[in-house]
């Protein structure tokens, strides 16, 4: 085992619907004609149930196996889509993810690189010594509809373990400049972002700022533009990462594909997607770059060991699990661009108590049971008097995790009566591999996923939002086994 | 075991509002409409009540907490009135008041009154309540036919039985209580269905269809209970007594132990009905009991049921229905006045009505759908919560000299 600085593991999580492109123009089309020419493909859309926080989850979860995560000294969540402007949202990520409570934990925000800013800095504490670091990065952009962005964006998370010990990836150096170039904003408080002329920032953004930081990075590095057997430019328009690395003398083969057919520009997520994506095939030796741009660039070095943790899952088995979506109006619904009547169902309200949830917490975010200590009966949610009919321990419970155990349903339904913003709702009872139940609401389902006896494992998603004091909920659900 | 109530107390007199779409009433105004039947029935002055149970359940669309609406719609003598709550069991839980007040010697006679005015919701189907602030993180939001379509693909699994049989079998559960609500003026329902409307009705819960599922009404029921003796020295010559009355709730043990119960059953209603028969002296009660109202509340929960109330065997409830074993004219008919599914769920009357039905069957009092063959013992069987978590109730009236 080598003991290098770099990344120890890393994992991806896209949400399993791809809207097809060719289903927005359609809808659109009447009105913006001119987005005819980016109406091919499809992009990857968050189930309503999913936010920047949940994709972060499932990406963390990805890379970071339960039984690696004591390893992790401080975790940060990147998005510019943060579904809490005043809650720490990586705190809620923590308590997913079951982290110790001894945990640093911060958000970062405000622009599309930051989540590569933060890397670089994860990097440099990593070689001082550093706790391992666990960086995510999670974007979920809302686009107006008829808009180019909402054509060429796209959904997704990636996860990044930084720290020293058997890396995937040797960090060999980073590049970084910063000039505030408005190629597009979005304000405090406002849902869509303004955008400024394409041409321009082609040229003076992509093309001037990127190549310039390319040129002197190498310089800087010590590297030519010949070492680089993976050049990863996280921008989807057409030709610009092609274009750089023709005017920088990269080889034209060492072009990362930036997943804009099949998953579209995932802002502030799309460099450690793209990074992911490239770590599960590198050979040993492979010198990668990472590009990321946003009032100026953040350039990265890496050199793939050959060794190192691989993902549960990964950008390649997010792929393979897409199912093609043609139900453009859904999606509006979904995001809040379209107003369903919903009926009276739909009111109910239910304020969630910050002192319910927080002596709750590992139990409601984490989903963490109880075990017997004397029977070893597994329940959840733990409680003072154990579940066991034979043996109604007092005070017993140890903690038992169960968010990463495999389940079997015991019973279901598809209920079109109760309100769900994609109905039917499916839930029914599971019970978990070596031992534990639950009622769950299922998600990410169709009507043939569903019977007793099929196996599922669990995802942590929105359980609902409280619509009257914004507060989002979060919970646990049930999805078929992959 | 406890020595048990049976044939401690009798009941008075009953009283049923008709149910249904109440669009003209308040539910004070149906407390009164099935309280003016009983008192007369009993044959007493409201002023020789000695206690009071009001069963309800949906304080938002109702009559608000405690027992002081029940007190004050009836203008009862600063009595004690106890308010009781056990999801659609409130009723039943009500009786047991009244019953155990009389039993204990503490009444001379009691009342018990359920209650739900459903209908000022504004939509079909229950109102959507909070289970607890820890549930609703955790817990499932469906609906109750969600909730209880869930014994449907545990029973077919558990039983091998095929998709079809068992949406046939619970078809043919509504289209008998459509037939039997349709002899009943007091039913909300009165239209008898044929299958084929069962069975291709929209789905409402996977596997139940709209036909699969009760109506949702406004409405009372009302029982006044005394002592055998009481009964008779106030002139009473038939006496309708109780011969067990029994609940159990559950405990966790169906939600929480991982592997100890398939889903296919109502832990607690065997529970129950094997207290209630012990406690009544019946020890085979397919021959025993004649006559049943349980909680019907949809079409799998009552075929299950008749397997949870040892009517039919493990597995086989669904033959005996399609048989027609619990038909009208079969050998233990089965909501021979509609059912929760015809006569209508409101939900803290629900536990009564049944009683009341069962009580008038024993009389001969039921009208054009009298049982021909006389009851002896009549079984009333009342559910709240959902399959996974529950409370069940059974009781068993009969004649006192039966």
């Amino acid at each position: 085992m080598t003991s290098e600085t770099g990344i120890l593991r890393f994992g991806a999580y896209i949400p399993r619907n791809r809207l097809q492109r060719s289903a927005i123009f359609a809808a659109n089309g009447w009105f913006a004609g001119g987005l005819k020419g980016l109406a091919k493909g499809e992009r990857a859309i968050a189930n309503w149930d999913e936010d920047p926080i949940t994709m972060a989850v499932e990406a963390a979860r990805d890379a970071v196996p339960e039984d690696q995560r004591g390893a992790v000294g401080s975790v940060s969540l990147a998005s510019t889509t943060l579904p809490f402007a005043d809650r720490l949202n990586s705190g809620v990520v923590k308590e997913a993810l079951t982290l110790n409570d001894a945990t640093g934990a911060f958000d970062v925000t405000g622009g599309q690189r930051v989540a590569t800013s933060v890397l670089i800095q994860a990097l440099a504490a990593a070689k001082g010594g550093a706790e391992p670091h666990l960086a995510l990065a999670s974007e979920m952009r809302l686009s107006r509809p008829a808009s180019e962005s909402e054509m060429v964006q796209g959904d997704a998370a990636a996860a990044l373990l930084i720290g020293q010990g058997d890396v995937v990836a040797k960090y060999l150096g980073s590049h970084s400049v910063t000039i505030d170039f408005v190629d597009h904003f979005r304000s405090s408080g406002q849902d869509f972002d303004y955008s400024w002329e394409s041409r321009w920032i082609r040229d003076e953004g992509y093309s001037g700022m990127i190549g310039a930081a390319l040129t002197d990075g190498f310089a800087a590095l010590g590297v030519t533009a010949a070492d680089i057997d993976r050049f990863i430019v996280p921008i989807t328009a057409r030709g610009v990462a092609e274009g750089l690395a023709k005017k920088a003398a990269i080889r034209a083969e060492a072009v990362a594909d930036r997943l804009g057919d099949s998953v579209g520009d995932s802002g502030v997520a799309h460099p450690f997607l793209l990074l992911a994506a490239a770590l599960e095939t590198a050979r040993a030796g492979e010198k990668i770059v990472l590009v990321a741009f946003g009032q100026g660039v953040d350039l990265l070095l890496f050199e793939a060991t050959g060794s190192g943790a691989s993902p549960a899952r990964g950008v390649a088995g997010s792929l393979a699990r897409g199912v093609k979506d043609g139900n453009y109006l859904r999606w509006l619904f979904h995001r809040g661009n379209l107003g369903l009547d919903r009926g009276m169902r739909a009111e109910a309200d239910q304020k969630q108590p910050g002192t319910t949830l927080w002596r709750n917490r590992k139990a409601v975010l984490g989903l963490v049971g109880g075990r017997c200590a004397k029977t070893g009966v597994v329940q959840f949610p733990s409680s003072d008097i154990s579940v066991n009919p034979n043996d109604h321990g007092f005070g017993t419970q140890e903690d038992y995790p169960l968010a990463d155990r495999k389940a079997r349903i015991v019973t279901y339904t598809a209920d079109a009566l109760t309100y769900s913003p994609a109905p039917p709702s499916y839930y029914g009872m599971i019970d978990f591999e070596g031992g534990g139940r639950m009622m769950a609401e299922f998600t990410d389902v169709e009507a043939d996923d569903v019977e007793v006896g099929r196996d599922m494992s669990m995802m942590f998603r929105i359980k609902a939002i409280d619509e009257i004091r914004d507060f989002t909920k979060y919970f646990w659900k049930a999805v078929p086994a992959a | 075991m406890a020595r048990g109530i049976k044939d401690k107390v009798a009941i008075l007199g009953m009283g049923c509002a008709k149910f249904g779409e109440r669009w003209d009433k308040d539910a004070d105004q149906l407390m009164v409409e099935a309280y003016e039947e009983a008192i007369a029935d009993a044959g007493i002055e409201t002023s020789q009540i000695d206690a009071a149970w009001l069963g309800v359940a949906f304080d938002a669309v109702n009559i608000g907490p405690s027992g002081i609406p029940l007190a004050t719609a009836l203008r009862l003598k600063n009595i004690g009135v106890t308010k009781v709550e056990n999801y659609c069991a409130s009723g039943t839980e009500s009786f047991r008041g009244a019953v155990y007040a009389v039993a204990s010697g503490a009444a001379d006679i009691a009342l018990a009154l359920g209650v739900e005015k459903l209908k000022d919701t504004g939509y079909g189907g229950l109102p959507v309540r909070t289970r607890g602030t820890m549930h609703d993180m955790t817990g499932i939001t469906g609906s109750a036919p969600g909730n209880f379509a869930q014994l449907a693909s545990a029973y077919r699994k558990t039983h091998g039985v095929s998709k079809e049989d068992l949406k046939r079998a619970i078809a043919h559960v509504s289209v008998k209580s459509h037939a039997n609500g349709a002899k009943n003026p007091k039913a909300h329902l009165q239209k008898a269905v044929d299958m084929d409307t069962v069975l291709n009705a929209p789905m409402i819960a996977e596997p139940l269809g709209l036909f699969d599922c009760c109506g949702v009404s406004d409405g009372a029921a009302c029982a006044i209970v005394t002592t055998p003796d009481i009964a008779r020295a106030l002139g009473k010559t038939d006496i309708v007594t109780i011969k067990a009355l029994q609940i159990a709730s559950s405990n966790g043990w169906e939600l929480q132990h991982g592997g100890g119960w398939n889903g296919s059953y109502f832990h607690t209603t065997r529970i129950a009905a094997e207290k209630a028969y012990h406690e009544a002296g019946i020890t085979n009660p397919r021959e025993q009991i004649s006559l049943t109202e349980v909680h019907d509340c949809f079409s799998i929960t009552e075929l299950v049921t008749m397997e949870d109330l040892y009517l039919s065997k493990e597995g086989e409830g669904w033959k005996d229905v399609l048989d027609g074993m619990f038909d009208a004219d079969g050998k233990v008919p089965c909501q021979i006045d509609g059912g929760l599914k015809c006569f209508g769920h409101p939900i803290g009357a629900s536990g009564l009505r049944m009683i009341y039905e069962n009580y008038l069957q024993l009389l001969g009092r039921a009208g054009a759908r009298q049982r021909q063959t006389p009851p002896s013992l009549a079984l009333s069987h009342n559910l709240g919560g959902m399959p996974s978590q529950n409370v069940s109730a059974v009781a068993i009236v009969g004649l006192a000299d039966a």
